[in-house]
């Protein structure tokens, strides 16, 4: 059996489309990292309201993928439109992209010398020149919606691992964003608070956020997803619907990473 | 529940042992000695030897530091006094007090000038230096340059309130354009600033004459003493800081043009002594300039400390930013911010406050290198020593009273400033770490 990418992409993106407004259009996009081809002809379109999970091998340019579109990285070749505004070199439409687009990180890389209500408050505060108190109103609005309005006067380095990652949501939900993209959150956490952040997420899939979420959290994206994107060696190889990824793979290396990540 | 268990309850005690002192011999001092000087008996020859090279230097220095002279004219007078015994001959310090601390140039009548600026000087560093005091006092530090300016030169007060005026233009001007552009405004105001000191270079004059409020102007060349340490020490300092800050940005900066001038910038500086640099300062500027024009000395002097340790704070502070985890850049980018706010509001308080430590070591090295510039003939404290006070008849040959006195001035100051960045870093550690 060969898999090239052109016969997997078992089931037509436009059937499984919530809507017709597109948020985010990825046309052959390609990213080199020296002589090192990430990225191979990338082509997907995302609904608005649409939450995508993208899992794969490590190595495979999940983390590239969703960092090239909020332009965190640079691709080579291709276009990537977001909200109808093409990602190119000029530094406003690049800072216009990242102001609609939130992001999530590994390593949430909160603020350190800022209490979480300045974390929060801070982007609004100089990108959006909301006045003070109205952001800090913002903030505490998101804070108790993650449930920590509490801790709104600590420092990051006073909260545990799930209580960061749900302030740096919080933080990214602040700038009212259009897309929010998730690189692994949930990671680098212990098991009991993985559950809390999902928690947070999975509300927010619930309110009809645009989300592309990279995550191994397959119980996650049974619930949640309405599309699945498993990606090798910097392609794209397979796409579905949940119930049709997981129970009906159809490449070899789908089927093995299926294997391998739900088989012990 | 067996018959043992219930026997062995018996064996309990009741009541808690109070608590005992430790044996005699265990306790307060003798225990410290015992277990710090003399756990071994290379330890006890060690603590005696050292006892004896204590008492040793005690023997001779402390007669000759009790023993000293306050009061006297002249040395050969000292030393009658002393009639033979040991003792130092403090009387130097005492007659020639003004001289170490403002040169011996400086008007006598207008020391209250420089004194004033002094006691200010702490006024306006406190808010900077301590963060709990109310923000508004920061207006004052940054009136504090043209106020000190205007004490310690003299001259019309035009001439400081004007400059202070072309900073207003200029920031004025930014806030103005800085909606544009970040550099668009910068570029602005520095345009407007100097455009307002050009236009106000016709005005000054008349208007020096109209109105005319001024102090006795004191020319640079007067400056002196240990005022002239401070005034080149407080004022490289601070300009060093925010010079060295940009040139750290500028070597990491994506921009080629700019990175490579502040690599060559900061690599050429620090290949070459100070003391070099004081002598292009002294010597060769004045060659390139035309004739006839009058560069200030103290001016090309700070301008050349300045340089040198700026090049230093940006190698401090480069550190700093790299030391910083590359999350805090992606997630400044993620949220929007801009080069300019992701900097400023991101990376710099976090990298400066790793480079807390260095800073403060490139701080006191300056201030101590101050000195050098008694070496193209400038009479700050040490120059007065070596020169002026040395030199007379009356003092010639008190050498370890002046610069003893001029090392625990120096000390007292730059252990001031050590103590300080350790009170700082313990303040800015409580709970912010990760
Ligand atoms: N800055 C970089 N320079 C060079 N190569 C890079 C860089 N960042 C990533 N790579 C390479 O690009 C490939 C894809 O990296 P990426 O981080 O996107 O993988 P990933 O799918 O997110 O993996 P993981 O599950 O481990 O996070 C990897 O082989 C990685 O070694
Ligand atoms: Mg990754």
């Amino acid at each position: 059996m060969t898999d090239t990418a052109t016969d997997i992409s078992s089931v037509n993106p436009e059937q499984m489309k919530v809507s017709d407004e597109v948020a985010i259009d990825i046309r052959n996009m390609n990213k080199w990292y020296g002589t090192f081809h990430v990225l191979r002809d990338i082509d997907l379109t995302v609904y608005r309201g649409e939450r995508i999970v993208i899992c794969g091998p490590s190595g495979s340019g999940k983390s590239t993928l969703i960092r090239c579109i909020n332009a965190l990285e640079e691709h080579q070749k291709g276009s990537i439109e977001v909200d109808g505004t093409k990602l190119s070199s000029d530094l406003k439409n690049i800072d216009k992209i990242r102001s609609e687009v939130g992001m999530c990180f590994q390593h949430f890389n909160l603020f350190p010398h800022l209490t979480i209500l300045e974390n929060c408050t801070l982007a609004p505060i100089w990108v959006r020149k909301t006045p003070k108190k109205e952001a800090e109103e913002t903030a505490m609005h998101f804070l108790e919606k993650v449930k920590i309005p509490d801790q709104a006067n600590k420092y990051p380095g006073q909260l545990s691992g799930g209580q960061q990652q749900r302030v740096a949501i919080a933080r990214s939900l602040c700038m009212k964003p259009r897309i929010m993209l998730f690189d692994e959150p949930t990671s680098a956490l212990d098991p009991e608070m993985i559950k809390e952040v999902l928690d947070t997420m999975i509300e927010l899939a619930q309110e009809g956020m645009t989300m592309l979420c990279v995550t191994h959290e397959m119980g996650f994206a049974r619930q949640v997803a309405n599309r699945v994107i498993f990606m090798d060696q910097g392609q794209i190889v397979e796409q579905n619907e949940p119930e049709a990824f997981f129970n009906n793979p159809q490449s070899d290396r789908t089927k093995l990473f299926l294997s391998q990540i739900l088989g012990h | 529940m067996s018959d043992t268990h219930a026997q062995s309850v018996g064996f309990v005690q009741k009541t808690q042992i109070p608590p005992s002192p430790p044996p005699a011999a265990e306790t307060g001092a003798f225990k410290w000695m015992r277990e710090n000087l003399f756990s071994s008996t290379a330890n006890a020859i060690m603590t005696i030897l050292g006892i004896l090279a204590i008492y040793w230097f005690a023997s001779f220095s402390l007669p000759w530091l009790l023993n000293g002279v306050w009061d006297a004219e002249n040395l050969s007078q000292c030393r009658e006094i002393l009639d033979g015994t040991s003792g130092a001959c403090f009387a130097v310090i005492a007659e020639r007090w003004n001289q170490l601390i403002f040169g011996f140039q400086y008007p006598s009548e207008e020391y209250w000038r420089p004194f004033l600026a002094f006691l200010l000087l702490l006024v306006a560093a406190a808010p900077v230096l301590f963060s709990k005091l109310p923000r508004k006092m920061l207006i004052f530090t940054g009136l504090y340059p043209f106020i000190a300016f205007f004490l310690i030169w003299g001259g019309s007060i035009w001439v400081p309130v004007f400059a202070l005026l072309g900073f207003v233009a200029g920031y004025f001007a930014f806030k103005k354009l800085e909606k544009q552009s970040f550099a668009m405004g910068f570029f602005g105001g520095v345009i407007a600033a100097f455009a307002f000191w050009w236009v106000s270079g016709f005005i000054t004059p008349d208007l020096s004459r109209i109105i005319p409020i001024d102090l006795p102007a004191v020319p640079s060349r007067d400056m002196g003493g240990f005022m002239l340490n401070l005034i080149l020490g407080t004022v490289c300092i601070s300009l060093s800081l925010p010079i060295g800050i940009l040139l750290a940005l500028g070597r990491r900066s994506q921009m080629p043009l700019i990175k490579w001038i502040c690599v060559i910038f900061i690599e050429f500086i620090r290949g070459v002594p100070l003391i070099t640099l004081l002598f292009v300062a002294n010597v060769v500027l004045a060659y390139f300039l035309p004739p006839g024009t009058t560069f200030d000395l103290i001016l090309r002097v700070i301008i050349m400390i300045t340089m040198f340790a700026s090049a230093y704070i940006a190698e401090v502070i480069r550190g700093g930013l790299a030391a910083l985890p590359k999350g805090q850049y992606e997630a400044a980018d993620s949220l929007g911010l801009d080069y300019a706010q992701a900097m400023r509001l991101i990376i710099l308080p976090q990298a400066l406050k790793i480079s807390i430590p260095g800073i403060v070591n490139v701080a006191v090295g300056l201030f101590k290198d101050t000195t050098l510039v008694s070496v193209i003939s400038m009479f700050d404290m040490v120059g007065m020593i070596r020169g002026p006070i040395l030199a007379s008849t009356d003092w010639n040959g008190v050498y370890w009273e002046l610069f003893l006195f001029a090392a625990l001035l120096f000390f007292v100051v730059c252990y001031g400033i050590s103590q300080y960045s350790q009170w700082l870093e313990r303040q800015l550690n409580t709970g912010h770490s990760r």
